[in-house]
C-alpha cells in the first residue's frame, strides 16, 4: 500500500510545522506554504505525526491510487 | 436551411439564428427542431457517450462519462447549467442563451431525465440591476439582463407544459473564480461563490446530492444528439474531438464575435470565420486568461485537445484573441495578470501570494526593468504554484504567464534595452471588466 500526503489549500495557513517534521518530503515556498513531494514508506510514522500536529488539520494522508 | 427536423451540419447551434435572423422563441424552436425526443435515461447517456461529446467549458471531460457517474449516485441528482461566463474575452454562452435558449433548456431537461434529477439550476453572471418597476424597465430598454432572458424562456416552457423538471435561474457574482464548478455548488448552497476543496460535484454537489455541472454549450449539443443521434454528431469535427464548438473571437479581426466551427478546424481558419486578421498579427491568445499565447507559426494548429497537448499546450475554452503587431504582448499580459491576481478568491496561500508576486514581476517586465535576477525569480515562482490551489485559477494564470514569456521572448529583448519599449504604455487589446 502506497500513501501520499495532500494539503487542503483552503485550510492551510502556512504554519510550516509539517516541513519541520518532514523536510525530506515537504518543502516550503517563499511564502511559507508547503510543497509536497513523494512519500517513502519509511517516513510513514513521521507523516502520520505531521498530519496529527497540523494546527489547521490541513495535511491529509491518503492512499495513492496513481502509483 | 429548411424548417422541420432536417439535421443541420457544420453550423449547428447557431443554425437556427442564421435561418431566423433573431433569437428563437419557443414556437420558433419547436418549428425548427420539434419537441425533444422522450429518450429514456440510459439510452441518452449511451448516445452521448457514442457521440464522444466533451464539455465545452474548457476542461474537455467526456460528457457521457460524467452523466453516467452522476446517474450512478444513490440520491436524486441535480443538474447545474454553467453559463456564468467568467472569462472577460468570452461571450459564447451569453450569445447561445440569448439566441437559442431552448436548445440549452432542452439539453438540461434531457440531462435531468438521464441522471434522475429533480431540479435544474441555471447559473448566469449577475449584472448591474437597474431596479424594479416601469421606470427601471424603460431605463433597461433592450438591454435586458441575461438572467431575465433565461427566466422568460423558462416561464414560456412552463406555460407550454414543456418544463418537466423544476428549473430556476440564479445570478452568480461576476467574479472570475465564481464560475468554477465547486463555486457554483457552494453559491447555490450557501451564497458564497468561492471554490471549495473536497469531493467533486458529481459525487457530492448541491445539497450533498450528485450534481451534473456542465457548460451551457454542452447542454445544447446534448439536445441535438438526442434528436439526430451520435453518428450525425460525429459527421463533423475530428475522430477524437467530434462535433462543433463555439468560439468567441476578438482583437484584431475584421468581424469580432461568436462563431461556430467543427473541432479540429485550425486556429487560423477560426479567425477567418470572424473576418480574418484586420492587420498583421504577432500572436493569438487561445483559451482565455487561463490559456496560452500562440505564435503566428501555430495558426495551423488544429483545435483539438490532442493537437494542443502534442504542442505542450491546452486547448481550453473556445476563446481566441488576435494580438496585432502594434501591441506590446508583455504589457497586455502584465495587465491581465494584475487582474487575475485581484480575482483570487483569497483562500489558498499559493494563489493569494503567488499571483500578485507574478503580476508584480510582469509589471517590472512591462515597465522595462528587466534583470537576470527578475527572470530567475519569475522562473522559480512559475514552477511552484500550479496544482496547489483548491481550483485551477492559479494553474491558469501560471500557464498564461509562462506562455507570454515564451512567445514574447524576442520582444522582451527590446524591454531589456536602455531605450525600452515604445508600445508598452497603453495595453488595450485584452479586455478587463470594468469595476462596478
Amino acid at each position: 500500500m502506497t500513501w501520499r500526503l495532500r494539503v487542503d489549500p483552503i485550510a492551510c495557513t502556512g504554519h510550516g510545522l509539517c516541513a519541520e517534521l518532514l523536510p525530506e518530503t515537504i518543502d516550503l515556498d517563499e511564502w511559507g506554504y508547503p510543497i509536497i513531494g513523494s512519500l517513502s514508506d519509511g517516513l510513514l510514522p513521521l507523516a502520520r505525526r505531521a498530519v496529527a500536529d497540523c494546527p489547521t488539520l490541513a495535511l491529509l494522508l491518503e492512499r495513492d491510487r496513481t502509483r | 436551411m429548411t424548417a422541420g427536423t432536417a439535421a443541420p451540419h457544420a453550423v449547428r447551434l447557431l443554425a437556427g439564428y442564421h435561418a431566423l435572423g433573431r433569437p428563437a422563441k419557443l414556437s420558433d424552436h419547436l418549428a425548427q427542431y420539434g419537441p425533444p425526443p422522450t429518450t429514456t435515461g440510459a439510452s441518452l447517456i449511451q448516445a452521448v457517450e457514442e457521440a464522444g461529446l466533451t464539455g465545452r467549458g474548457g476542461g474537455g471531460f467526456p460528457t457521457g462519462r460524467k452523466l453516467r457517474s452522476v446517474a450512478a449516485g444513490r440520491r436524486p441528482a441535480v443538474v447545474v447549467v454553467n453559463a456564468a461566463e467568467g472569462e472577460p474575452a468570452s461571450a459564447k454562452d451569453r450569445a447561445l442563451l440569448t439566441i437559442a435558449p431552448h436548445l440549452v433548456l432542452d439539453g438540461a431537461a434531457l440531462a435531468a431525465g438521464a441522471v434522475g434529477a429533480r431540479e435544474i439550476v441555471i447559473c448566469v453572471h449577475a449584472e448591474p440591476d437597474p431596479g424594479e418597476g416601469a421606470e427601471a424597465d424603460a431605463r433597461r430598454g433592450r438591454a435586458r439582463t441575461l438572467a431575465d432572458t433565461v427566466r422568460r424562456a423558462v416561464a414560456d416552457r412552463e406555460r407550454a407544459h414543456a418544463a418537466p423538471v423544476p428549473t430556476r435561474v440564479t445570478a452568480v457574482p461576476p467574479r472570475y473564480v465564481a464560475s468554477e464548478e465547486t463555486s457554483l455548488v457552494r453559491w447555490i448552497d450557501t451564497g458564497d461563490a468561492r471554490p471549495s476543496f473536497g469531493p467533486r460535484p458529481f459525487e457530492r454537489g448541491v445539497g450533498g446530492r450528485p450534481t451534473f455541472v456542465s457548460n451551457a454549450e454542452t447542454f445544447a449539443h446534448i439536445a441535438l444528439i438526442a434528436r439526430y443521434g451520435p453518428a450525425w454528431f460525429r459527421s463533423c469535427g475530428s475522430e477524437e474531438a467530434p462535433g462543433t464548438a463555439l468560439f468567441t473571437v476578438s482583437g484584431a479581426v475584421a468581424r469580432p464575435g461568436v462563431v461556430e466551427a467543427p473541432l479540429g478546424t485550425p486556429i487560423g481558419e477560426v479567425l477567418r470565420l470572424a473576418g480574418g486578421p484586420s492587420e498583421p498579427l504577432q500572436a493569438v491568445l487561445a483559451g482565455g486568461y487561463g490559456g496560452t499565447w500562440l505564435p503566428p507559426e501555430l495558426l495551423a494548429l488544429p483545435t483539438t485537445p490532442s493537437a494542443f497537448k502534442a504542442a505542450g499546450l491546452a486547448l481550453g475554452p473556445g476563446i481566441l484573441v488576435a494580438l496585432p503587431e502594434r501591441a506590446c504582448g508583455v504589457a497586455e499580459s502584465a495587465r491581465v495578470l494584475a487582474w487575475l491576481a485581484a480575482e483570487t478568491a483569497g483562500q489558498c496561500g499559493p494563489c493569494v501570494h503567488g499571483l500578485p508576486a507574478i503580476a508584480a514581476d510582469f509589471a517590472e517586465l512591462a515597465s522595462c526593468r528587466v534583470s537576470t535576477e527578475l527572470y530567475r525569480r519569475l522562473d522559480r515562482r512559475l514552477s511552484v504554484i500550479s496544482g496547489r490551489g483548491a481550483c485551477r485559477h492559479p494553474d491558469g494564470a501560471v500557464r498564461f504567464a509562462a506562455s507570454a514569456l515564451r512567445v514574447f521572448g524576442r520582444h522582451l529583448r527590446v524591454h531589456a534595452r536602455a531605450e525600452g519599449c515604445l508600445l508598452a504604455r497603453w495595453p488595450s487589446i485584452l479586455p478587463i471588466p470594468e469595476e462596478w
